[in-house]
């Protein structure tokens, strides 16, 4: 049993907006799922499947019926910003399955309008709350063992954020636009050690929301057709504090799942999503996902190598959540929308990576220091 | 000027009162499975290797080793570092550093448990040795 080619992304769509205090949040869900569904050629009426995750008010029910569905699938999976890739997966099973045709996924939220909810907690509650783990230093833990196991520099990691806002410049949604130089982003002001403010991505409201669906149902649309032909999910967490190793994420997991379902490796891959809530976030995913060596990640993204049209490997064409948008904390959805793009043809010209048939979209979820979740998902231009 | 820290209350739980309840006395407590011999942080009722019943408090020295850290330079209650020690006995745990020159911090650094004050239960926390 696999899901290589069974569900297609019909439709996509990104909210343009980064900053609304004038719209709910379920507004927001409402206007990306309409979006996507316009996108597609289909109307609200022909979903039968939907997936939201922890930033849908509410959770499904009041989803469901806000937005005036009638579906026979639904899914909750909630794993923080890699949410949606595993959605993806999942809707994909669903669609195998014949458990649904069409299904929607949806992301939105507003935490530059207004501070998020915290998150909900588990067993560990008392044994980590006091501590204050927040995104920017469990990222920074990483960093600081990473650079500790390996040399890894922060000029490296600064490679990032200069290849993100290469392309952000082009999109005329992106938050920071303006192309920023190594020295930039070693002379931005000291977060939490070691990673500075350029290392870090943005906070934006927004969202975004896929269409998935059948090969036939696909192929009756008029989009470009790209296709789902891998998938893979995983969680790491401190397990007990046994073997501690934050040098490596569940992308170790997920990555192969993928490639192997999808049945090409990463020496293949024309184009890449990578979740880029921070630098060090990136470098770790692509020597997980077998990019390059576990440790040779600053050697691999340095110089322009994820540029698109200078680099092997062109990243995040959009600017990415280092400079583009990060809506709702949660970059997993905006990393399947520009793969979707450039398998289309449909990304900025000037990024449009040539001929691009084989992408990747992948992410994390969680705190990449403390536990966390990762999905990979292989896309093919069918 | 930023506000003093105060740190929540532990809320406990049947699972984990008697952790709670050493540290009181002042006494660091991990878990060890007398089925597989392994040691976890933070306690469970069931080991999360072999997932045994047979698990035991056992006293740690409160010693161990700093794997990772950050500094976060700017909170509301001033620049505090988060970390990872491994204690001596294996299990490595999320904590604060504290009562020292957070600037001079070092992965592989010697720290000892130090406990600070809540409105229930005390906390532990490290300190370089």
């Amino acid at each position: 049993m696999t899901i290589k080619g069974k569900a297609y992304i019909a439709g996509i769509y990104e909210h343009p907006t980064r900053h609304a205090p004038d719209k709910s949040t379920a507004q927001l869900h409402a206007e990306v799922a309409k979006g996507a569904i316009e996108d597609a050629g289909l109307t609200k009426a022909d979903i039968d499947g939907y997936f939201c995750a922890g930033d849908a008010p509410g959770g499904l029910w009041p989803m469901v019926d806000y937005l005036g569905l009638r579906v026979r699938h639904m899914d909750s999976t909630e794993t923080g910003g890699c949410s949606y890739l595993i959605h993806l997966g999942h809707a994909a099973e669903a669609i195998a399955a014949g458990k649904c045709s069409i299904a929607l996924i949806t992301l939105a939220g507003k935490p530059r309008t207004g501070v998020m909810p915290p998150r909900a907690q588990g067993a560990e509650a008392d044994f980590e709350t006091a501590y204050g783990a927040t995104t920017h230093n469990a990222y920074g833990m990483c960093a600081m063992r990473h650079m500790h196991d390996y040399g890894t520099t922060s000029e490296q990691l600064a490679w990032i954020k200069v290849a993100a806002s290469h392309h952000a410049q082009y999109n005329p949604h992106a938050m920071l636009k303006d192309v920023v130089t190594v020295e930039d982003v070693l002379n931005s002001p000291m977060i939490s050690d070691p990673l500075r403010r350029l290392d870090c991505c943005v906070v934006s409201d927004g969202g975004g929301a896929l269409i998935v669906t059948t090969p036939e149902i696909a192929r009756s649309l008029k989009k470009p057709l790209v296709r789902l032909i891998g998938h893979g999910e995983a969680m790491k967490g401190p397990r007990g504090g046994k073997d501690l190793d934050l040098t490596y994420s569940a992308g170790i997991w997920s990555g192969p799942r993928a490639f192997e379902e999808a049945g090409v490796t990463p020496k293949d891959i024309k184009y890449a999503s990578i979740y880029d809530s921070f630098t060090i976030t990136v470098l770790m995913q692509l020597e997980d996902l077998g990019f390059c060596k576990k440790g040779e990640g600053g050697k691999f993204v340095s110089d322009g190598n994820l540029i698109s049209g200078v680099g092997k490997l062109p990243f995040n064409t959009d600017g990415g959540g280092l400079c583009s948008n990060h809506p709702v904390n949660r970059g997993g959805i905006t990393k399947i929308i520009e793969a979707v793009r450039q398998l289309r043809g449909e990304a900025h010209p000037k990024v449009q990576v040539p001929n691009c048939d084989l992408a990747i979209a992948h992410g994390t979820g969680g705190l990449l220091g403390v536990r966390h979740a990762a999905s990979t998902c292989i896309l093919e231009r069918a | 000027m930023a506000e003093a820290r105060k740190y929540p209350a532990p809320q406990g739980n049947p699972e984990t009162a008697p952790f709670w309840e050493a540290a009181k006395q002042g006494k660091f407590l991990i878990k060890r499975c007398t089925a597989c011999g392994e040691p976890h942080y933070f306690p469970r009722a069931i080991c999360p290797f072999c997932f045994s019943d047979k698990t035991v408090w056992e006293e740690s020295s409160g010693e161990g080793e700093i794997y990772t850290f950050s500094l976060m330079r700017k909170s509301p209650t001033g620049p505090y570092a988060i970390g990872w020690v491994t204690l001596k006995e294996g299990p490595s745990l999320q904590t604060n550093f504290v009562d020292c020159e957070l600037e001079k911090l070092k992965i592989g650094q010697k720290v000892k448990v130090v406990f600070k004050p809540t409105d229930g239960s005390p906390l532990p926390f490290f300190t370089p040795v």
